[in-house]
């Protein structure tokens, strides 16, 4: 008798493989991994406490300070903020008294949570992984089930090591052909967003494929799954390949001999069927992405770098008086040529580009060059240990040479709750995420873009096209 | 968790889309290790100037909507970050409902966690709602949640769908976690099977 199977997406296989029960629409799934930073995790803890509670599996869970940290070297001393101090001394004990796997300040290996999960053989292909922050996306380039979590549902996986989820529609978006000079992950996943809107992949999991997507390295594929979230979807997954496992093997935490056997095996099947069903489908040609830059504050906001300041004019229903806002915000005025808009600072770093192949990219603009004076220009790992090989490959010295502050890991400048701030007004060239009002510091300027371009940014003065340079 | 059933109160008209999770609580309030306090501290940005003055034209400052426990709010309300604190500030202000025509997935969650009752309408139903919260007058709303209506100041009742289970949650108070542990055994039999297959994870 020939049993027949229904076609699954990748997203639909890793939910079946985690899922204990379900009851209309409302299941309750498996968490392989819980990530934890200081910020989102106290009150869940002190909940915990309240009710006499412990972590279910502290083996699974794994904590590291990273939003409020500050990035200069004296940090062990000097934390920016009584509260902040608090804050991370909070995380400290509850780390050390609920026994999970911790990070501290002053280990080496300690960075932004989503570079340190990949970096330290936590992510794997396959898994269910949660954190209380919305850029746990990340490591859906691994073909990780990942997404953000709020402070109770931190607290209910640290009590129960489930969640309480609703399955999730099945999108897809398929980028196809070859990326021209200069185009990277990051204008990749900001041109989706773009296309489809910030709210474009609400209710969704989108599975980002074709052979645009499969030709970026796995540093690449963390960035265009990192802004899932952006367009609206909790995650974003990329089926794992040969490129996926060679990142993964002999990782601190990955599996070794006969278990690593069996888990290929197994991550063998983590495919789209081919006849599988998507709920919505999005194709784009890669010979149609630009380097591009963001010009409002909605991460939607997109255009390529060659391109005009947009009028209000152009858009349609409550979309009008948000663009209003935005070029009053961003003190911007319809008609302007992008590229003669000028900035006063840089900032690299975030989980969306502050990888190791980030940092090159950067050198490989600025090395030799000047940042432009009177220009502030940072640089944050992503992590001590993407700071250390940064070093040793003498990109630390490049950047250092050619003007950029060289600092310590941490979320930084992307969420500005350290003392790396926007002054109100300062136009800012960010690798980061996110360009909402007040992100980088109350009254900033948020231009998001890929590394290459805020390096080039940081050269000439002004927004820039990074294939003039 | 408080229980939610009827609710009647003033609605506040926002009608912004894409209001964020920054502007509803920056970073800057981020810092606490308490879920309490984050009120006076809702939409920072937006209600108070350079200087900590409230800002007069802002919604929420009017005397007579400084008392709103409702929210009419632009699409995708809530985009941006995970964080609870911004739940927690609209509780803390007295917000308990807010009304929309989409959310962002992640806050829409995070508000049944805290008592709050996320509504998605329609955009017909959204601007008439709108209009009647902009109205001092007419401003006043009552949300009956077990028969899922809205119910305007003229008495015009109108329908809303709601997910039963948070329904269910949220007319009970009940607290999750509570809940799944109901189901303790059923997660380590599966723990068990599964750790056998993903002897890895």
């Amino acid at each position: 008798m020939k049993i027949m199977v229904k076609s699954r997406t990748l997203y639909d296989k890793i939910w079946d493989n985690h899922l204990i029960q379900s009851e209309n629409d409302t299941s309750l799934i498996y968490i392989d991994r819980h990530l934890v930073h200081e910020v989102t995790s106290p009150q869940a803890f002190e909940g915990l406490r309240e009710a006499g509670r412990k972590v279910r599996a502290p083996e699974k869970t794994i904590a590291v300070p990273d939003h409020n940290v500050a990035t200069t070297s004296d940090r062990l001393t000097n934390f920016g903020s009584e509260e902040g101090r608090i804050q991370l001394e909070t995380l400290d004990k509850n780390a050390r008294d609920f026994g999970i796997h911790y990070y501290a300040v002053d280990d080496i290996r300690q960075g932004i949570v989503h570079i340190i999960g990949p970096e330290q053989g936590w992510t794997l292909p396959g898994m269910t992984i949660v954190c209380g922050d919305s850029h746990t996306a990340t490591h859906g380039a691994f073909g990780a089930l990942a997404h953000g979590i709020g402070t109770s549902e931190v607290e209910h996986v640290l009590a129960t090591q489930t969640l309480i989820q609703q399955k999730s529609k099945n999108m897809k978006v398929e980028v196809s052909g070859e990326l021209g000079k200069g185009v990277t992950a990051k204008d990749i996943t900001l041109t989706i967003i773009g296309k489809t809107g910030t709210a474009g992949g609400t209710g969704h999991v989108i599975e980002y494929c074709g052979n645009a997507i499969e030709s970026l390295s796995m540093e690449g594929r963390m960035t265009v799954c990192n802004m899932a979230i952006e367009g609206g979807a909790r995650a974003g997954l990329i089926a794992p390949d040969q490129k996926t496992l060679d990142y993964v093997k002999g990782r601190p935490n990955s599996p070794k001999g006969e278990k690593w056997d069996q888990a290929v095996k197994l991550w063998k099947t983590l495919f789209s069927d081919p006849d599988a069903y998507f709920d919505k489908e999005i194709f784009l040609k890669a010979e149609d992405i630009a380097p591009v830059v963001t010009w409002g504050t909605s991460p939607e906001d997109v255009l390529p770098i060659t391109d005009f300041v947009p009028s209000p004019d152009n858009f349609r229903g409550s979309k009008v008086e948000a663009a209003k806002r935005s070029l009053e915000y961003m003190g911007l005025r319809p008609g302007q040529k992008l590229q003669d808009i000028e900035v006063d600072a840089v900032f690299i770093g975030s989980c969306t580009n502050g990888r190791i192949e980030d940092l090159r990219e950067v050198e490989k603009i600025v090395k030799g060059k000047k940042v432009k004076s009177g220009i502030r220009a940072m640089v944050v790992p992503g992590s001590g240990l993407v700071k250390k090989q940064a070093e040793e490959e003498g990109i630390a010295n490049a950047l250092k040479d050619a003007g950029f502050d060289w600092r310590m890991p941490g979320c930084s400048m992307c969420l500005a709750m350290n003392p790396d701030q926007l002054l109100p007004e300062e136009r800012c060239a960010a690798t980061s995420n996110r360009n909402f009002e007040g992100r980088q510091g109350r009254g900033g300027r948020t231009h998001l873009m890929s590394p290459a371009m805020a390096a080039a940014a940081a050269i000439t003065g002004r927004l820039t096209d990074v294939r003039d340079i | 968790m408080e229980k939610f059933n009827i609710l009647e109160g003033i609605a506040a008209p926002i009608p912004l889309i894409n209001i964020d999770t920054d502007m509803l609580i920056p970073k800057q309030f981020l810092k606490t290790i308490k879920r309490t306090g984050l009120g006076e501290n809702l939409f920072f940005e937006m209600r108070y100037d350079q200087n900590g003055n409230e800002i007069k034209d802002f919604i929420l400052n009017k005397d007579h909507y400084s008392k709103a426990s409702i929210i009419v709010g632009g699409a995708n309300f809530g985009c941006g970050s995970s964080r609870e604190h911004a739940p927690w500030a609209l509780k803390d202000f007295g917000i308990k409902c807010i009304i929309s025509t989409s959310f962002a997935d992640i806050f829409f969650n995070n508000c049944f966690k805290n008592g709050i009752l996320p509504i998605i309408v329609s955009e017909d139903l959204h601007q008439i709602l709108l209009q009647d919260a902009e109205m001092e007058t007419t401003s006043i709303m009552k949300i009956d949640l077990e028969n899922q209506k809205i119910v305007r100041n003229n008495g015009d009742q109108l329908d809303f769908e709601v997910d039963e289970f948070k329904k269910y949650c949220l007319l009970n108070g009940l607290d999750d976690i509570g809940l799944t542990l109901k189901s303790a055994d059923k997660i380590s039999s599966f723990e068990k099977e599964y750790s056998k297959k993903f002897s890895w994870s």
